[in-house]
């Protein structure tokens, strides 16, 4: 076994966060405040900018990421125990006892997510300079993606939970927009309509938790619900956790709110990369995981997290395995890997670490495979059926390098990004020990197998193979604005992974936020372990099933017609009819009920109370006669109703 | 009637050894204001017609500018506990500077409104004494004659205004309610258009003042009767020692009881509280709207500061007794009101009517009794100040077809958001202030009051506070809805150009609404000296008898 020595940090126990006493941890605010400028000029600023508009927005994240390396380096300089900092941006206001304002909680899991967000950010920022350069609609287009940057970095680095619902709503709201932001198509609208009204179906979820919370622990900022966790009841902490875990679902696409992730992809692909892959969708994973001390007081919950994670992470494997369509296959490996991340999040604090390194990892390889995955687009005049490519290889070195990055590092070839960051998944799930560890482990390594599978057979249906193109398409390599970030990308789909798990360095460094338990994680162990030969049999397996499918045959150019596990994969498994018969019939019979209670009930009420305001208004206005006589006999009755209630003793 | 000498009273009538001496700087603001409004005076008698708006206008603005520098100037220098001024006829503390300094910006954000001219005409008729519609009076209007006589009187009612809250003897609270008064009833009836409404304004608020200041000069006289002192420290005490029960073994002392209610009645109508504020709908439609938005915020801002300290000061020992009837008072003017204004069409009237509700809000704030309700009052007020120039400054502009007079019937307001943005968007701003929605300086003001009575155990009046707000939302959201989804009408309105001062006013009112719903930090954490926030509200003013001799 891996997991040798736990250096034991008291999970469940809140950092006490330090103030904020250095110039760059005080200028904390900047890191969402610049992206959030940006949108605002962009939006505000009209035609006038145009012409520069995506180089503003390229350059506000790349200084937030400045920044935030800076905070890094400020973090890193401190003892382990005081890297939780609180930052107080703004009060708003205090009266009494009760006071408002923002606060920001700058620590090592946000810190993390800081870094993802504003540099994948920029990256895809200018990849999308290229990208969009035809696009009328340019200037809106980064000025959502500013939008989202921010309301992304609002999210992370709340300390409390109604900040972070803030952020949450702004980057559903981001989300909308970019979705829908090619609106002729009415795909897009479509897509964009059915993503924001899952998503309400998961923030009505947080947005009940955090009542919960704020009825029964008297709080909402994290520090003061993880201190009110011990007193509070078993059946409390179940519900605020399931509801936490109904939001988390919500934002990233987990069974069974699911069904609105593959459609997203009608958005642009920078979108798809950013959001819909590297940052957005993680959402729910950093609630779980930040909402640990919540998880960790309610089990049952947590077995909760565990069946979802595994569920989501089998049926995205499934549903990536018969997709035609580039992105929506990428769609369905996004759902599977988030809910491998998931799982992980559910194991507890023996699981924060892993997950979120493969939280991190992921943000790149997937971020590059979407790149990947726009450039061929790109070159393919935007059409998305892998059956119309083959052969493209040699046509788009570039893109061929980085995408076979991007897929060796995600199928987990041992020491390649993807590779690390799993094998301490699938460690860490093995830890959990008895019967629940065999089968969780055991459904993480055929989730590995199913990974193998289908990013094998989108290789080899896009790059290698026969040309299947259609008439009149010349495929060439895109230009280097899109290249450059895609390179980038490659080489942290190679070494980050290595560089966050070796000598456990991202597992001690998260620690003291987290309270996670570090495994001892060394690459002998991991490839001489019965389960690390297990995954790496499965990755051979999940190859050659692929290859003898899809290179060995001529892949044809209309799918065919499939056993019904195909069937069943390719209608998503069915997700949108679930969800119809979950959510949407019910949701239309409650409505119609609704409208049937409002018409009688509620507007009667309302209508009556109107009417009985309007009529004494009406009466009340008669003693405005418009004579000075009345008004002073008026005066005089307030003089008899001034000296009854100073006479009359109460 | 009005005592012209104040050392003839009795008590105060002890030969002091030496006369009191004066404190020039502290008594500089109201020096300012007073001899600009004398210079205003000999201006009109001097100076050629044709310089006289000008001059009066760079006079009055500088005048008031002045006062505020000193005000802020003196706000750093005077002690924590306050002094008093003229042998303890004026009270100089924080709160009284506090009210001062808003009056003196609000007054002069309200002059440039007074002097915004359109087309060579002001808001005012060309020669007030001529008959309306007479052929006098088209000869004044074809000469171009005008009201430049309007600076003095609003120079003389800041003065009024200035004094009243800082006051700390009745008499001289009486005479600075008359100084603040009679000018505005003048300024009222000197209306352009619709003369006779004016005019009607004009004489029904001097008929109803004249009878209020009557009960306040008699409530003053059982006051001295019950204290022989009309000092205010001097009649804190007496009522202390006469025990804070006034009603103890059956034994009630009618000529407090009196003065209190009386005293009351007078303030009540100055602030318009329900049963007394019948003249404010009248007045303020009739009223031109530039001196409707300077009583809408500086004679409001005025009467609260004086009531305030009425209330706390002088009968700040006997809370118990006024308290019940403040209820009353309070809860009346909320629900009534707001009753009332749902069915207004005009919104002259109904920004009377909600001035009003906002009239009941802040007495929340005064039954609390606690210097929490007192800062939150004072923020109210401010906020309140600004929220309602802004607003009465766009009325200005909202006028009939042809450009001739406003044009106040909300129905004919349809699509006025859609032809006019941006003047649309800030009165939705100033209507959603005073409905008190978040990120608005109304919340702020709204939530402070409400929390100081929360904190002095009066949840009920909250309670109906909070469903008077809900009705008020309903007409302020309304006009936003007749604005912005209504289908603009063919016929109907123009909105007249924004000169630099309308224009300039209402940028002022957006920012402060936004600047004090957002960043109210500054300003709400400064308001008072550092005390327990349930203590007594005399602590932090002025509250010593400190007429020397007194009680003799």
């Amino acid at each position: 076994m891996a997991v040798t020595q736990h250096h034991a940090y008291l999970a469940a126990e809140p950092v006490v966060a330090t103030a904020a006493d250095s110039p760059e941890l005080s200028l904390a605010w900047l890191l969402f405040a610049l992206p959030l400028a940006g949108a605002a000029i962009l939006l505000l600023g009209g035609r006038r900018t145009d012409s520069w508009g995506h180089w503003l927005a390229t350059a506000l994240p790349l200084g937030s990421f400045a920044l935030a390396v800076f905070v890094l380096a400020d973090l890193l300089g401190r003892a382990p125990d005081q890297r939780s900092v609180s930052v107080p941006v703004y009060e708003w206001f205090a009266v009494g006892e009760f006071t408002a304002g923002v606060d920001l909680l700058v620590d090592p899991l946000s810190i993390s997510f800081v870094l993802l967000i504003t540099f994948v950010g920029s990256l895809i920022h200018i990849y999308s300079i290229g990208y969009m350069a035809e696009d009328s609609g340019r200037r809106r287009f980064f000025a959502y993606l500013n939008l989202f940057v921010a309301a992304m970095l609002v999210l992370v680095l709340a300390d409390n939970f109604v900040l972070l619902f803030l952020g949450w709503e702004g980057v559903g709201l981001a989300s909308y927009l970019l979705i829908g932001f090619w609106q002729f198509k009415p795909t897009a609208a479509t897509a964009a309509k059915k993503a924001f009204l899952i998503n309400r179906v998961g923030d009505i979820g947080l947005l009940v938790a955090i009542m919960i919370m704020f009825a029964v622990l008297g709080a909402v900022s994290f520090s003061d619900v993880f201190a009110a966790v011990p007193g509070a009841g078993d059946g409390v902490l179940l519900a605020i956790g399931l509801l936490l875990l109904l939001g988390a679902c919500g934002k990233s696409a987990q069974l069974p709110l699911q069904a609105w992730l593959l459609d997203a992809m009608e958005g642009p692909t920078p979108v798809s990369a950013l959001i819909h892959a590297a940052t957005m969708v993680t959402a729910g994973v950093y609630l779980i995981v930040r909402s640990g001390p919540i998880f960790e007081a309610a089990p049952a919950a947590q077995t909760v997290v565990l069946v979802v994670g595994a569920a989501t992470m089998l049926a995205g494997g499934i549903i990536a395995s018969a997709k035609d369509d580039i992105k929506k296959s990428l769609a369905g490996s996004t759902m599977s890997q988030i809910g491998m991340m998931v799982l992980a999040a559910g194991i507890g604090p023996a699981g924060y670490a892993v997950a979120i390194a493969h939280l991190i990892a992921h943000g790149f390889f997937k971020a590059g495979l979407f790149l990947g995955a726009g450039s061929v687009m790109h070159a393919m005049n935007e059409d998305v059926d892998m059956r119309r490519y083959g052969g493209l290889a040699s046509k788009m070195p570039i893109t061929f390098a980085t995408f076979g990055l991007g897929y060796l590092a995600i199928i987990g070839v041992p020491l390649l990004s993807g590779w690390w960051t799993k094998e301490g998944i699938i460690s860490a799930t093995f830890g959990i020990g008895g019967s629940a560890g065999m089968i969780l482990g055991t459904t993480v390594i055929i989730g590995a197998a199913l990974t193998a599978f289908y990013m094998s057979r989108m290789v080899f249906m896009t790059f290698l193979g026969k040309p299947r193109w259609e008439e009149g398409v010349q495929p060439q390599e895109s230009p280097v604005s899109m290249t450059a970030p895609m390179i980038v990308l490659a080489i942290g789909s190679v070494g980050l992974g290595g560089f966050l798990m070796t000598v456990d360095r991202f597992a001690h460094f998260l620690a003291p936020t987290t309270g996670a338990e570090i495994p001892h994680f060394t690459v002998g162990q991991a490839l001489t372990a019965p389960y690390g030969l297990a995954a790496l049999v499965v990755l051979v397996l999940g190859v050659a099933a692929a290859w003898a499918i899809y290179l060995r045959k001529p892949v044809a150019e209309v799918a065919p017609r499939g056993n019904f596990v195909t069937v069943a994969a390719n209608r998503e498994l069915y997700g949108n009819e679930i969800n119809e018969g979950l959510l949407m019939r019910p949701g239309q019979v409650l409505t119609k009920a609704l409208v049937v209670v409002e018409d009688k009930v509620i507007d009667g009420a309302v209508n009556g109370l109107g009417a009985t305001v309007k009529d004494s208004s009406t009466g009340l206005g008669r003693a405005q006669t418009g004579y000075a006589r009345t008004y002073a006999l008026t005066m005089l009755f307030g003089a008899v109703i001034v000296a009854a209630t100073l006479v009359v003793r109460f | 009637m009005i005592p012209l000498n104040t050392d003839a009273e009795p008590a105060s009538f002890v030969i002091t050894e030496t006369t009191p001496t004066l404190d020039w700087w502290l008594l500089a603001p109201f020096l300012v204001v007073f001899g600009a409004g004398v210079l205003a005076v000999l201006f009109e008698t001097f100076v050629p017609a044709a310089r006289r708006r000008g001059l009066q206008i760079t006079v009055a603005s500088l005048a008031l500018l002045a006062t505020f520098v000193l005000i802020v100037l003196q706000a750093g220098t005077i002690p924590e506990e306050g002094t008093t001024l003229v042998a303890g006829a004026l009270a100089v503390d924080r709160t009284a500077l506090f009210f001062q300094g808003t009056i003196a910006v609000l007054a002069l954000v309200s002059l440039m409104l007074i002097a915004e001219r359109r087309d060579g005409r002001d808001a005012f008729t060309a020669q007030a004494a001529t008959v309306p519609g007479s052929e006098e009076e088209r000869a004044h209007i074809m000469a171009g004659t005008q009201h430049t006589e309007v600076y003095p009187l609003v120079l003389f009612a800041v003065l009024g205004m200035l004094m009243f809250p800082a006051s700390n003897d009745f008499l001289t609270m009486f005479i600075a309610l008359e100084v603040m008064s009679l000018p505005l009833y003048l300024l009222c009836g000197i209306a352009r258009r619709r003369r006779l409404f004016s005019q009607e304004a004009s004489v029904k608020y001097f008929l109803l003042g004249a009878f209020a200041s009557g009960f306040f000069l008699f409530g003053i006289a059982m006051v001295y009767g019950y204290a022989g002192s009309v000092n205010f420290g001097a009649i804190r005490e007496a009522v202390a020692a006469g025990g804070a029960d006034i009603f103890e073994g059956g034994e009630a002392e009618p000529l407090l009881l009196m003065g209190i209610g009386m005293v009351a009645i007078g303030m009540l109508f100055k602030v318009g509280a329900i049963p007394f504020h019948s003249w404010k709908p009248d007045v303020y439609q009739g009223a031109p709207t530039p001196i409707t938005a300077l009583m809408g915020s500086c004679t409001v801002v005025a009467a609260f500061g004086a009531l305030l300290r009425v209330f706390f000061v002088p009968f700040g020992t006997s809370v118990q007794v006024w308290e019940p009837m403040l209820w009353a008072v309070a809860i009346l003017t909320m629900v009534v009101a707001a009753v009332v204004a749902v069915t207004q069409r005009d919104v002259k009237r109904l920004l009377a009517y909600s001035s009003v509700v906002h009239a009941g809000f802040i007495l929340t704030a005064v039954v609390a009794a606690s210097t929490d309700g007192l800062a939150g009052a004072m923020f109210y007020l401010a906020a309140y100040g600004f929220t309602t120039l802004g607003a009465f400054a766009v009325i200005t502009l909202v006028r009939t077809k042809d450009g001739g007079q406003e044009l106040g019937d909300l129905e004919q307001w349809s699509g006025l958001g859609r032809r006019h943005p941006a003047l649309a968007g800030a009165l939705s701003l100033f209507l959603l202030g005073f409905t008190g929605i978040p990120l608005t300086s109304g919340f702020i003001g709204k939530f402070a009051v409400f929390e100081a009575a929360v904190a002095a155990d009066a949840v009920p009046l909250v309670v109906v506070g909070v469903l008077s707000s809900a009705v008020t939302a309903f007409f302020y959201i309304r006009i936003i809805v007749v604005m912005f989804f209504r289908d603009p009408e063919e016929e109907g309105i123009t909105v007249v150009p924004a000169g630099l001062f309308t224009g300039g006013v209402i940028t002022i009112g957006v920012a402060a609404t936004l600047v004090l719903g957002v960043f109210p930090g500054p300003v709400l954490d400064n308001l008072l000296p550092s005390s327990d926030p349930s203590a007594e509200p005399a602590t932090v003013m002025v509250n010593e008898a400190s007429l020397e001799g007194e009680g003799d």
